[in-house]
């Protein structure tokens, strides 16, 4: 437990404190008339209300082309369900970057899309709407199908007996049961895209921004730290609001339901309704995710002798210090660091929060643990910047600062991973090994791990995507010449020409191959046994 | 005393599960704890374990006070209710646990599991795994893991519980067979009667996290000590009763009690053995309403007129058909008179 308090203190309490001071003081007084100043300010108020509106459209679309879906997955059975499951859910690992690419391969300036009829959607905000959609829809389909496999079709069955027709029988016994997940779904997409940064960055040109882009442009490029403060604030706030509902929503959808096992819930899908429905369904999951994605593969293979790969090897574009390729190198190297920390620290976290005596300050912890997922990765990465850059703890020079960012934003997820399984594992086993003699520390190796190893590699698996994909807290502390993979994407669609663009299709194909084979992975080990919520 | 409770008290939300309990185990003997559930036995054991903390009293173990010490420290063997054998480990490797915890060398370990095994009636099991076990090898398995680390005090949670009767009465016997010849000092709890009879020197009778009875299983058969106990032993002929001399007044009428039965409103027992059945006008009239076959002899329930229910234990042959009526009479050496 100290271990866990200790690392959150140093690494995400103190950086919050340091940008909360950062903003509001001056001259060793507090100003907090400065964050009405900042509000008051036209284009900010204009970041703030397309902050909320392209969430919200966001959401809405994604919960309107993901509920069928989820449905879909829930309950029909047809070949190759499994791999498909598998598919749709590869984006929501998916780095930000490679998104936010392979979307301006489909609708951009000389996109698929341009070439065949001459559209171009990057200059509106459809792009970021429908990369939302992309992102998100694994969200709703694992959350919300997840639960509707596992709902007791026999329920349903005795409200007919009881003379409820299909849809009243649906609608009094299914839908109330599936509420909370809806709610619990629908509040994470909504704080996804509400802090969605490499996206909108990507696809957002200069006329949309968002609070987390424009905390990145008030950093980089305006230079104003007490304003990106005070909008990193603001954002603190309107997450630790949003996490606030949907913990008090996951809380009430603990009620108890039937649930039964999955496999057994779905059966062929019969009549022309439900036919429609899945080639529907299967359509959308086609030109949604899989086209976007086969669009970047077939771009970034775009030059003969894949010569977007190979200029990947070398440092002549000027764009680099070094050949790009080298991203690969230190991606690995930092993912795999980050992975290390995020999972001995997750570990420790999900161990101590296990103990049956949770008190109210462990289960507060509980909820802190899954601040980092939801407070932006930028409000990390702006953190570090400024707050480990000086004595007592200067780490600016040390290559581990960006492992422990990284490692930050993938704690929650081992967390989220290991809790049930470990919740799951009998309190008494851990007392017969006490009772035979064995200590708190030799229960944990002897009774838990044997039983969560499995969990723990999925939760490290996790980590590794997460730290891979990483972007907004690594862009502000990346140090140039040891650029990661999503920082080099972004820098190399930051320039104009072919072959930048090119070589950007390149590296993000790199990066999503290497994302998606360890979600595959994952997939495999997972569908041994059901474990975590993610 | 190899194990003294003194005034140990457990509250769960403001409500004690053991209230204030005094109890001494001494060396070699094997103490049951009897009582329904809910009653606070299993708490008991959880306390004396090191599971459950105390809110009151303590635990003192060979004369040493157990407050603070862990449970791994506290070297006593607890065998849980559904045996909690290690899912991922086999049989030898459950058994050969809390010799590892301890230190002991592999080959300790193997001669130990190889004993151990041989002594609960499975050798030669200890690369099986405990998946493929039926009920009664993993009862055995648990047993043997409990006793390997040589416990000073094992402690039994319902020992015998989940196994179908006739196992179950064929296991009681080779436990209690076990114990004596390994001089095993037990404190055990079960909420089954004929399993504490079986297995105890002394049996003490728990209600509401209070001890209610405690003696050897003969004391406590022959006189229980209030209705509560007699209640739970089974006995449902139980009424109020004012005892005058060596007769007692009852709803079922005037019953002769023993010499020296304490006078006064009493409550009085009596066997079913002690109830006899006469020809009509010659005791109490009474109607059979159900009959049970319990395979010695034959339940009968009879309801008198205005008075409560009787139940009487009848040879097989003798006894009546539900719907007649028959008259009764009480045998005084099978009435109680309870404090």
């Amino acid at each position: 437990m100290a271990l866990p308090v200790a690392f959150f203190g140093v690494f995400f309490a103190w950086p919050v404190a340091a940008i909360t001071a950062r903003g509001l003081k001056s001259d060793g007084a507090w100003h907090l008339g400065r964050i009405t100043d900042v509000l008051a300010q036209s284009d900010i108020r204009h970041v703030l209300w397309f902050t909320v509106w392209q969430a919200l459209a966001s959401t809405a679309l994604t919960l309107l082309v993901a509920l069928p879906g989820a449905y879909v997955f829930a309950r029909l059975d047809f070949p190759g369900k499994r791999v498909l499951r598998a598919v749709v859910t590869v984006p929501f690992v998916l780095p930000t970057v490679v998104v936010g690419t392979a979307f301006l391969a489909l609708v951009g300036r000389g996109g698929l899309l341009d070439e065949l009829w001459g559209v171009r959607l990057d200059t509106t905000v459809w792009a970021i709407l429908l990369a939302h959609v992309f992102f998100n829809y694994a969200v709703v389909v694992r959350t919300v199908g997840g639960l509707w496999a596992q709902l007791d079709p026999r329920q349903e069955e005795a409200a007919r007996m009881l003379g409820a027709s299909r849809l009243r029988a649906w609608r009094t016994v299914t839908l109330p049961a599936l509420g909370p997940a809806v709610a619990a779904a629908t509040l994470m997409v909504f704080l996804f895209t509400f802090t969605s940064f490499g996206v909108v960055q990507i696809l957002g040109g200069p006329t949309f921004s968002t609070l987390e882009v424009e905390i990145y442009r008030q950093t980089s490029e305006i230079f104003d730290l007490a304003t990106a403060a005070v909008l990193t604030l603001v954002q603190f706030a309107a997450v630790g609001a949003i996490l606030a509902v949907h913990a008090r929503t996951v809380r009430r959808s603990e009620s108890a339901l039937r649930l039964v096992d999955a496999a057994r819930t779905a059966r062929r899908p019969r009549g022309a309704g439900q036919w429609a429905l899945l080639a529907g369904v299967l359509g959308t999951v086609a030109v949604l995710i899989l086209l976007p994605l086969a669009v970047l593969v077939q771009r970034s293979l775009d030059a003969p002798d894949f010569g977007y790969y190979r200029a990947l090897t070398s440092s002549d574009s000027g764009v680099f210090l070094v050949p790009p390729i080298e991203a690969v190198g230190n991606s690995l190297t930092y993912a795999l660091a980050a992975t290390a920390i995020a999972v001995l620290i997750g570990g420790l976290a999900a161990a101590a929060l296990t103990r049956r005596d949770t008190g109210r300050f462990v289960r507060g912890f509980d909820a802190l643990l899954m601040l980092p997922l939801g407070v932006s990765a930028v409000t990390v990465g702006f953190g570090f910047l400024i707050a480990l850059d000086e004595p007592p703890l200067d780490l600016r020079a040390s290559w581990i600062l960006v492992p422990l960012a990284q490692a930050l934003v993938g704690v929650p997820f081992v967390v989220r991973t290991m809790l049930p399984v470990l919740r799951a594992v009998d309190g008494r086993l851990r007392e017969a090994a006490a009772v035979l003699g064995a200590s708190p520390w030799r229960v944990w190796r002897e009774v838990d791990l044997p039983l969560v190893r499995r969990a723990l590699l999925i939760a490290a698996g996790f980590a590794f995507a997460v730290s891979l994909g990483e972007f907004g807290a690594t862009v502000f502390i990346a140090r140039p010449d040891n650029p990661t993979l999503p920082v080099a994407v972004a820098k190399l669609l930051g320039r104009a020409g072919e072959l930048n663009y090119g070589q950007a299709m390149a590296l993000s194909t790199i990066l999503m191959v290497v994302c998606a084979v360890s979600l595959l992975m994952l997939e495999g080990l997972r569908s041994a046994d059901r474990t975590g919520e993610f | 005393m190899l194990l003294s409770l003194a005034g140990a008290t457990v509250r769960f939300g403001g409500r004690a599960v053991l209230d204030a309990v005094d109890l001494d185990v001494a060396e070699h003997q094997v103490v049951c704890v009897l009582g329904p559930s809910g009653s606070g036995k299993s708490t008991l054991l959880r306390a004396v374990a090191g599971l459950q903390p105390l809110d009151g009293g303590r635990v003192v173990l060979d004369g040493r006070d157990q407050t603070g010490v862990p449970a791994h420290r506290r070297e006593v063997g607890l065998m849980f209710q559904d045996h909690q054998l290690f899912p991922q480990r086999d049989v030898g490797g459950n058994v050969a646990f809390g010799l590892r915890m301890r230190g002991a060398s592999r080959a300790e370990q193997e001669a130990r599991v190889g004993e151990l095994l041989d002594l609960v009636g499975l050798p030669g099991a200890a690369r099986r795994a405990v998946a493929a076990l039926s009920g009664g090898e993993q009862q055995r398995v648990a047993l043997a893991r409990a006793l390997a680390p040589r416990p000073r005090l094992l402690m039994l949670d319902e020992p015998l519980g989940q196994l179908d009767r006739s196992l179950r009465e064929r296991l009681v016997v080779e436990l209690r067979e076990l114990f004596g010849r390994l001089g095993t000092t037990v404190l055990a709890v079960t909420h089954d009667q004929g399993e504490a009879f079986a297995l105890a020197d002394r049996v003490v009778v728990m209600r509401d996290g209070r001890i209610a009875q405690s003696g050897t299983p003969l004391e406590v058969w022959q006189r229980p000590a209030d209705a509560f106990v007699a209640r739970f032993l089974g006995f449902d002929n139980v009424v109020e009763a004012t005892v005058a001399g060596e007769a007692a007044d009852t709803p079922w009428g005037k019953v002769a009690v023993g010499e020296g039965a304490p006078q006064g409103t009493r409550t009085l027992l009596v066997r079913p053995a002690g109830v006899r059945l006469v020809p009509v006008d010659e005791g109490l009239p009474c109607t059979v309403t159900a009959r049970a076959f319990k395979g010695t002899h034959v339940t009968v329930h009879l309801q008198p007129r205005d008075a409560p229910r009787l139940e009487a234990a009848c040879a097989l042959r003798t006894a009546p058909e539900t719907g007649e009526t028959v008259g009764v009479r009480f045998d005084s050496s099978d009435v109680v008179v309870l404090d």
